[in-house]
């Protein structure tokens, strides 16, 4: 390995003021920590959101009228306020905000993180960090997939159902049906396993990005943080290994 | 002891520089690091070879000149300790280590295992100063610091930016030693004045000069010889978030002569 680094700077006295924009929000995104806070805000949404999706999932322990009934109250709740489906797209529209803005923020910090070591170590050891934290970004990639493919296939039926399986609000008979497909089962764990990984990383990066983190309560943090993702984590395989399984059917 | 060192050779930054081999030997376990390699420079130039070219200066481990990687691990791997602090014992007879240079877009490279860290100081120059009143001094304990506060900013303050966090962080970010150096100042009641001002440059001037973001693998905590703690960083992260919530927008750019590689935002 050969290198050819940049000239040596020379230390300048010259002094001269820049300004940020000034719109609070515009001027906390042209900032590297601010796209942090960005990313801690919007992964703090999705993890409430993973949380209760998990619960959701849950039902399919209850029987097939218990989750379908889930399914229609999320679409019939605030009714007549919101109309059918409102709460729900007023959800869908900030957790796509999120998701979006997370990305976003994720791939312009990771470029620069890139940037900023052109000629790499010969020997590099790391001695603090976790295997979640080295794969956040592949975790990350493997996420945004697993979501596209996840709408397509549980909530348009649009892929990994034979024509006429799929039926719309039969949340226990397209589970049923899906987990019994090898390859789907086999996506949805792995998926299962980078969102573990990524929330163990996640949720405590997200509490010391935002400035929760003290000499005191580091340990407890961490330890919140894993729990949650392996609770999130065994709530989310549940229903799709006792469906392979055959104890659901 | 005997030992076998790959060291990178580099004349300067404009020629390309390679792993060399060398082999010293007779080393006592006593000796610093640095004496030993004051054993083979001493070998070297008896040879008439060019001597390997490193920081160094106190020796103490609080000037923060000297450091470079031993095996991948910056300053050695000895928790809290310069490399100019590390004892010999700390290593076998017949180990192979491997000497590198902090490797970071902001820190080039002057020669072997000796880089330009003078992006730490435009950092510093952006925000790290107090205003202090001209006069008389004031009498001791007219300004009244709370211990916890005190402490917490001795903390901050022990930063000798040596440059490890960033040779150790895998995106080769400054963030914990800005942190320090912010937080040196902004905990104080002295450090009050220009607190928003101060946060706000020294983040901007940290990211002008091409250092990366902080993604927590804690890695600069684990290799830094003052054991500066990583709540800094999110400490830091509120307060950019309170001086941009307190209208704060005006940062001062410390220009360089030249300008070492394009950096875009």
């Amino acid at each position: 390995m050969n290198s050819l680094a940049t000239a040596p700077a020379k230390t300048g006295r010259a002094i001269k003021p820049g300004r940020l924009p000034g719109n609070p929000a515009l001027a906390l995104w042209s900032t590297p920590i601010g796209k942090k806070v960005v990313m801690a805000v919007t992964g703090g949404i999705l993890v409430l959101f993973v949380i209760v999706h998990m619960i959701g999932n849950l039902k399919m322990f209850a029987g097939a009228e218990t989750i379908d009934a889930y399914a229609r109250f999320l679409r019939e709740v605030a009714q007549p306020e919101l109309g059918y489906s409102g709460l729900l797209w007023i959800v869908r529209i900030i957790l796509l905000v999120s998701v979006v803005l997370h990305i976003v923020a994720a791939a312009q910090l990771n470029r620069m993180n890139r940037l900023a070591r052109p000629v790499g170590y010969e020997v590099k050891k790391n001695i603090a960090t976790s295997y979640a934290a080295v794969l956040m970004g592949w975790g990350g990639v493997l996420l945004a997939i697993f979501i596209v493919f996840h709408i397509l296939h549980f909530t348009l039926g649009a892929v990994g159902f034979k024509p006429g399986q799929y039926e719309d609000l039969q949340v226990y008979h397209n589970m049923i049906i899906a987990f019994h497909v090898w390859w789907i089962f086999a996506f949805y764990m792995v998926s299962m396993v980078a969102l573990c990984f990524h929330l163990d990383h996640g949720i405590w990066s997200m509490l010391h990005t935002l400035g929760w983190n003290t000499r005191k309560n580091r340990r407890t943090l961490r330890a919140l943080s894993r729990l949650i993702a392996v609770v999130v984590f065994l709530g989310f395989i549940s229903a799709p290994i006792a469906v392979m399984a055959g104890w659901l059917h | 002891m005997n030992l076998k060192l790959k060291i990178w050779r580099q004349a300067n930054a404009s020629v390309r520089g390679k792993f060399e081999n060398y082999v010293v030997r007779d080393i006592t376990p006593d000796m610093s690091f640095l004496e030993m390699l004051d054993v083979l420079n001493e070998d070297l130039l008896s040879r008439g070879e060019i001597p390997v070219a490193f920081d160094h200066d106190c020796r103490e481990g609080i000037c923060g000149s000297c450091g470079f990687l031993i095996n991948g691990v910056a300053h050695g791997g000895q928790k809290g300790t310069t490399v100019c602090q590390l004892a010999m014992r700390f290593f076998k007879d017949g180990d192979s280590l491997t000497l590198e240079p902090w490797r970071a877009q902001s820190f080039p490279l002057v020669r072997d295992l000796a880089v330009n860290r003078s992006a730490f100081d435009r950092i510093i120059q952006s925000g790290g100063y107090i205003s202090a009143p001209t006069g008389g001094a004031p009498d001791a304990n007219t300004i009244l610091v709370p211990k916890e506060i005190a402490d917490s900013a001795f903390d901050a303050a022990a930063c000798i930016g040596c440059g490890a966090c960033v040779a150790a962080c895998p995106n080769s970010s400054a963030m914990l030693f800005t942190a320090a150096k912010v937080h040196q100042l902004n905990l104080l009641p002295q450090g009050q004045p220009q607190r928003d001002q101060r946060s706000l440059s020294m983040i901007v001037a940290m990211e002008e000069e091409g250092f990366g973001g902080c993604t927590n693998h804690r890695e600069c905590e684990a290799v830094c010889p003052k054991d500066i703690p990583i709540q800094f960083i999110g400490q830091m992260n509120r307060e950019l978030t309170r001086a941009l919530r307190h209208g704060e927008r005006k940062f001062a750019h410390v220009t360089r002569d030249a300008e070492p590689a394009e950096v875009k935002r």
